[in-house]
């Protein structure tokens, strides 16, 4: 039954189930992921939704130039790299830290509490994470109640265009650091304990054990991690800035993809924001190209291998 | 991509003690580790407790706080049964509740199916397959012409707008897959020595044995549907009998656009009256609910499940 050289017929027919099996996702990928794909020759249209896409009309390279010529793309460009630089800084270390601090824990219950209490705000939405934001640090929120009642005058972070950058960078580690331990805690899980004992009995204390076997240990998913990052660097972040974007503004809190939403979707100008998502697309592709060379450069597996 | 870790060798496999090479700790070191673990955990936590705390209050309890209450004082249902009993806060209920599970279902059959069919050795393209699979996790066509193709197929308006697109996460598939492909092929061999067909061996055989990771995924497939609301922004966004939970809480509340019952104050339109504050926060707690109840029962499995998207192209 195992046998290779068996012809497609047979295979066929062997394995004709298994196929059947596979029509469902293979389906809705194709309607819903490739034929988007296609999609994207709409970039190079004037598309009119009244006659699709078959029988718009041409406009070469047009609503690339216009794009180019727009300040407020190159604002969404310049936001969506400065926020994306913000959010590696100082997101980036904290799970790691955080991961070190955990697995120092001795006691596994104590442990396995704190994590399943850290990775909770993964599972809430971006609304509700918001919302929760909005409650706290907002206008009326628990912080300036505070403030007003000891009569500091108030702060209302929420709609400051100027700290907006901390803002969601505080909001991404509030939502997402807890759960980006888990990586790291397994790589942690997989450093080979006898190393520790070797290193304890040549007389290195603790800082140097982490130093030379922890971290060394967990190199190759902090660059894993890091290729993803910096491959992602034009995705920061849509539903958190589509939702807070009416209350800080557009200046500081339009990226690429809010851009695209804003000036292809609401405004009909559907092949405009066609050309500033591909531009995204492919800036994107380089980027995680360029971010695996990295990798390579270092001597490490990246996303694919060599 | 080559995210190796092998199957987790979970914290719970090493000794509740110190190791006898080990430094004792110092008591600067231990308290500065209590005090960032307990400052984390408080960082979760408090809001949390504040908002249903100010959820089960009084207006009475509201004013004298100014605002969200921290400490609780006469709590009551109260909130609750008013938010309960508005129409629209109840619709958005039913309509999330319908999302999720027909979702969740839908995207359960398909990726379990596929995932089965790619996970048997040797089958006939499976490579293939599992290419085109893998080649839509780095393109994709992006916002807009995803947005054309469904409104083409006339989905705006439509409930399986909300659905379909986003019903296969290959992410998922392969995750799934990874695991029925260690199912035990002497076991699989015994059954189809038996008469069993591929179904049969799905459903008797793989399905059970793999029960905790089918189980993670179908949770992330449901908080995924529970959370949407940009499908909803993009494709129902006039509709307001079609919203569902999140985006009454992002209009009503985030956007304090007026009471909940009020169901013409849409997006954006003026302000008409907000809900007192209590009710607000009980909408919070009620987007949090189904979450909670499922939560502690899936919470072990997590690992497992996510650290074997060990993808192996």
């Amino acid at each position: 039954m195992t046998n290779p050289r068996l012809s497609w017929r047979v295979r066929l027919r062997r394995d004709r189930a298994l196929l059947l099996m596979v029509v469902p996702a293979v389906v809705l990928l194709v309607v819903f992921n490739y034929a988007p794909l296609f999609g994207l020759v709409t970039a190079f249209q004037e598309y009119d939704p009244l006659v699709g896409v078959w029988h718009s009309d041409w406009v070469g390279l047009d609503q690339f130039r216009a794009l180019f010529g727009d300040p407020l793309f190159w604002q969404a460009l310049g936001n969506t790299l400065y926020l994306s630089f913000v959010q590696l800084v100082l997101f980036f270390p904290i799970p790691i830290a955080l991961a070190l601090l955990l697995n120092s824990v001795l006691s596994e219950r104590l442990r396995n509490f704190i994590q399943s209490i850290v990775y909770l705000p993964h599972f809430f939405s971006w609304v509700l994470a918001i919302t929760i934001f909005q409650q706290m640090l907002g206008g009326a929120g628990v912080l300036n109640q505070f403030l007003r009642t000891h009569d500091i005058g108030t702060w209302d972070i929420m709609t400051n265009p100027s700290t907006f950058a901390l803002l969601v960078t505080s909001q991404a580690v509030w939502k997402e650091a807890g759960w980006s331990i888990i990586v790291f805690l397994a790589a942690l899980a997989a450093i080979n304990t006898d190393l520790y004992e070797a290193a304890a009995a040549d007389g290195a204390g603790r800082f140097r054990r982490m130093w030379h076997i922890t971290l060394p240990g967990l190199r190759g998913v902090i660059m894993l991690m890091l290729v993803l990052r910096l491959g992602n660097a034009l995705s920061v972040g849509f539903e958190q800035f589509l939702i807070q974007r009416d209350a800080v503004g557009h200046d500081a809190a339009d990226v690429l993809d809010t851009f695209s939403f804003y000036y292809g979707i609401t405004t009909n100008n559907y092949s405009y924001g066609a050309a500033a998502g591909l531009f995204k697309s492919v800036i994107s592709l380089v980027l995680i190209w360029g971010a695996n060379r990295l990798a390579h450069a270092f001597g490490e597996d990246g996303l694919y291998r060599r | 991509m080559t995210l190796t870790i092998e199957r987790p060798v979970t914290a719970a496999s090493r000794v509740d003690r110190r190791a006898p090479w080990e430094e004792p700790p110092t008591t600067v070191g231990q308290a500065a580790k209590g005090l960032t673990l307990g400052g984390v955990l408080a960082v979760v936590l408090v809001p949390l407790w504040i908002i249903v705390v100010t959820s089960l209050s009084t207006p009475a309890a509201i004013n004298r706080a100014g605002g969200l209450v921290i400490w609780p004082e006469g709590l009551t249902l109260e909130p609750y049964r008013e938010m309960l009993s508005d129409p629209t806060v109840r619709t958005a209920l039913l309509v999330s509740l319908g999302i999720t599970l027909v979702g969740t279902v839908v995207s359960m059959v398909v990726s379990v199916l596929c995932a089965y069919g790619l996970s048997r050795p040797r089958s006939l393209g499976h490579r293939v397959i599992l290419i085109t699979l893998i080649v839509t996790m780095f393109l994709s066509g992006g916002l807009i012409p995803t947005f054309l193709v469904v409104t083409d197929l006339g989905g705006y308006g439509q409930w399986w707008s909300l659905i379909l697109p986003s019903a296969v996460s290959v992410f998922n598939i392969l995750v799934l897959r990874s695991f029925y492909s260690n199912t035990s092929s002497e076991l699989i061999d015994a059954a189809r020595m038996d008469g069993a067909g591929e179904w049969r061996i799905l459903w008797s055989i793989v399905l059970p044995t793999s029960r905790a990771v089918t189980a993670v995924i179908a949770l992330f497939y449901a908080v995924g549907y529970w959370n949407a609301f940009f499908n909803v922004m993009l494709y129902l966004p006039t509709d307001s009998q079609k919203w569902p939970l999140q985006y009454v809480l992002l209009t009503f509340v985030n956007r304090g656009n007026g009471m909940p019952g009020s169901v013409n104050s849409g997006f954006g339109t003026g302000q008409v009256q907000t809900a007192p504050l209590s009710l607000q926060m009980a909408v919070v707690v009620l987007t949090l609910v189904p979450l909670l109840i499922v939560y502690p029962f899936m919470q072990k499995h997590f690992r497992t499940g996510v650290l074997t998207g060990a993808i192996k192209g």
